[in-house]
């Protein structure tokens, strides 16, 4: 599990994560919701060692992200950040190959292509393989990141808010991938999402934030309430029954 | 259509443009072509034109061929592994101020001793002294800057834009209040001189230059890494702050060494970066570092070679370079606004 102990985070004199102490990651898709500026992006920071906390401890399973070394965590939690933009013109085939990095530092073996084809098979990407980044669309190139984190071939994947910009179609694309991903492979997801119903649709567990600190943990069903997202997003937020699921509306 | 039905489609002379094609693909394929056009240079340079002795001319020129290969060498490599660190591809090393430091320290010589004091200093103390400050300078920004809490690229070159600008304004207060003919003297010195290296220096110049590069022999994977950015890289088990330590402890003493050996030349390096980016075929340091150095050598020979035996000067070549950068620079600048 990704555990967090009373973890603090301040930038100057404002606090993001305040004194914050749960564990997640268990087996199945974590969906991570909350208002903008909740402090989700940053709990991501911590747990992938890009922000250092000002108090408390960040732990995968077991091993102090501060201490472990930094090679041995990547190949146990691979993270996906929301801004991903690269500078140099690389293809797919090139983008996907970096996953392999921290198993091989760079001189692939026989192992390493295997893992990268099937990372290329299983996002479908194999007719677009060489092609360059910039020439894909904003739902192939997500695949193709996603693709990477694949190959990386962790225990734990965090997504920060990998929806971001993708029309309906290719959103659910990626999501019913990542619930592919969890069911087929095995993989333990956390993924930041912005619209409760697809995290309501696709996660088993949704921990929501708010103003720094983790205010409800639970089972999705139960995180679909009324009164608990009303009290997340601080907005009325009504919950329906549709064909037995249940959906939120915000609207109006 | 203009074909002429007449005539059978061959396949051969498609097939060998297929192949020639998928050969210039290979990112191989094109360094050894650099390769083989900056020999032909050097050729032409040192066997062209021979006034009087052969071996006289050839050990002369031999020593600015080698002065040639040591700074494109460190410029070319430093500009690169610059440009990777900072994400950033219009940057060049001078913007945290090395230039102006080299100027800096030569003009307060200058200024606190006289132009004559300053032609007889020693040129092995000088050279020493500059790459320490330089080297010193550097260190201690990158230390203050991001080896603490900090660690903020964006804010180290801010601060160093801030302290060149300092440094260039001192320098030209000091250059003001000096004898015209001390001023003279200084700026004489302070234009890019490959044509008159000292043996010594050059030497130690090449040993610091060969030491930085093969600190970053076992680093040119993880520099590729690089190239995804700082979240990424660190995602991939990069340890972020130790390889930026060590490259950027690389680059400052490539760019102290060449520029108190030669002076300061770094905007050739941008030019030569760039170019290297889109001739060699690949973003991988394994083939864009010796692209850039080899570029550099056509660049700085080319140079010469126009400079000396197309125009029959003796002047320096940094102008040359500044006037071909200078085109290079509008068309990328045109081009980019063409798109």
């Amino acid at each position: 599990m990704i555990a967090l102990e009373n973890v603090t985070k301040r930038y100057g004199s404002s606090t993001v994560v305040d004194d914050v102490s749960i564990a997640f990651g268990a087996e199945g898709v974590t969906a991570l919701i909350g208002p903008n500026g909740a402090g989700k992006s940053t709990l991501f920071g911590l747990v992938g060692r890009l922000l250092k906390p000002d108090a408390g401890r960040v732990s995968v399973d077991g091993q102090d992200v501060a201490t472990a070394p930094s090679a041995a965590l990547a190949t146990t939690l691979a993270v996906l950040r929301q801004d991903n933009s690269v500078a140099a013109r690389l293809t797919v085939h090139d983008l996907v190959e970096f996953g392999r990095f921290p198993h091989s530092r760079g001189r692939l073996t026989v192992a390493d292509r295997e893992h990268i084809e099937r990372a290329i098979d299983y996002l479908d990407l194999q007719d677009y393989r060489n092609r360059f980044l910039d020439e894909l669309s904003g739902g192939q190139r997500q695949r193709a990141f996603i693709a990477m984190v694949l190959a990386q071939d962790t225990k734990y994947v965090l997504l920060d808010e990998p929806l971001n910009n993708l029309d309906l179609r290719h959103m659910t694309e990626i999501m019913r991938l990542i619930r592919r991903m969890a069911d087929e492979l095995g993989k333990r997801i956390v993924i930041v999402l912005h619209d409760i119903n697809v995290a309501a649709t696709y996660a088993d567990r949704i921990v929501a934030m708010r103003d720094g600190g983790v205010v409800a943990d639970a089972p999705a069903r139960e995180i679909m309430r009324p009164e608990v997202l009303g009290a997340v997003y601080d907005t009325p937020v009504d919950v329906r029954e549709i064909d037995g699921k249940p959906v939120a509306l915000y609207y109006g | 259509m203009l074909t002429d039905p007449t005539v059978a489609p061959t396949s051969t002379a498609p097939s060998a443009r297929v192949r020639l094609a998928a050969a210039w693909a290979q990112p191989w394929v094109r360094l050894a072509v650099l390769g083989a056009v900056v020999l032909a240079l050097v050729a032409v340079y040192l066997f062209g034109q021979v006034p009087g002795s052969l071996s006289f001319a050839l050990e002369y020129r031999s020593r600015t061929v080698a002065a040639m290969l040591v700074v494109s060498t460190a410029v070319g490599v430093s500009t690169v592994v610059f440009h990777t660190i900072t994400q950033n591809r219009i940057l060049t090393p001078s913007i945290m101020g090395f230039d102006a430091f080299y100027v800096l320290i030569s003009t307060v010589i200058v200024f606190v001793s006289g132009s004559a004091a300053f032609l007889a200093f020693d040129q092995l103390t000088l050279w020493i002294t500059q790459i320490v400050v330089m080297v010193a300078f550097s260190v201690l920004l990158f230390t203050w800057l991001f080896g603490g809490k900090r660690r903020s690229i964006h804010l180290m070159l801010l601060v160093g834009i801030v302290l060149g600008t300092f440094f260039r304004a001192f320098t030209e207060w000091m250059q003001r209040m000096l004898d015209p003919l001390d001023f003279q003297v200084l700026s004489d010195a302070m234009f890019a001189s490959l044509t008159r290296p000292d043996e010594t220096l050059l030497t130690l110049t090449a040993v610091l230059v060969v030491l930085a590069c093969a600190a970053l022999v076992p680093l040119r994977r993880t520099l590729d890494v690089l190239t995804l950015g700082e979240p990424a890289a660190v995602g991939l088990g990069v340890d972020h702050r130790r390889v930026v330590l060590v490259l950027f402890g690389s680059v400052s003493v490539m760019i102290a060494a060449s520029t108190a050996l030669v002076g300061p030349i770094l905007f050739f390096g941008l030019i030569v970066a760039n170019l290297a980016y889109s001739y060699a075929g690949s973003f991988r340091h394994v083939w864009t570092l010796p692209t850039a150095v080899l570029l550099g050598m056509v660049c700085l020979l080319g140079g010469q070679l126009v400079l000396e035996r197309v125009l029959g000067y003796g002047g320096t070549l940094s102008t040359v370079i500044d006037f071909a950068g200078g085109l290079f620079f509008l068309y990328l600048v045109l081009r980019k606004g063409a798109r």
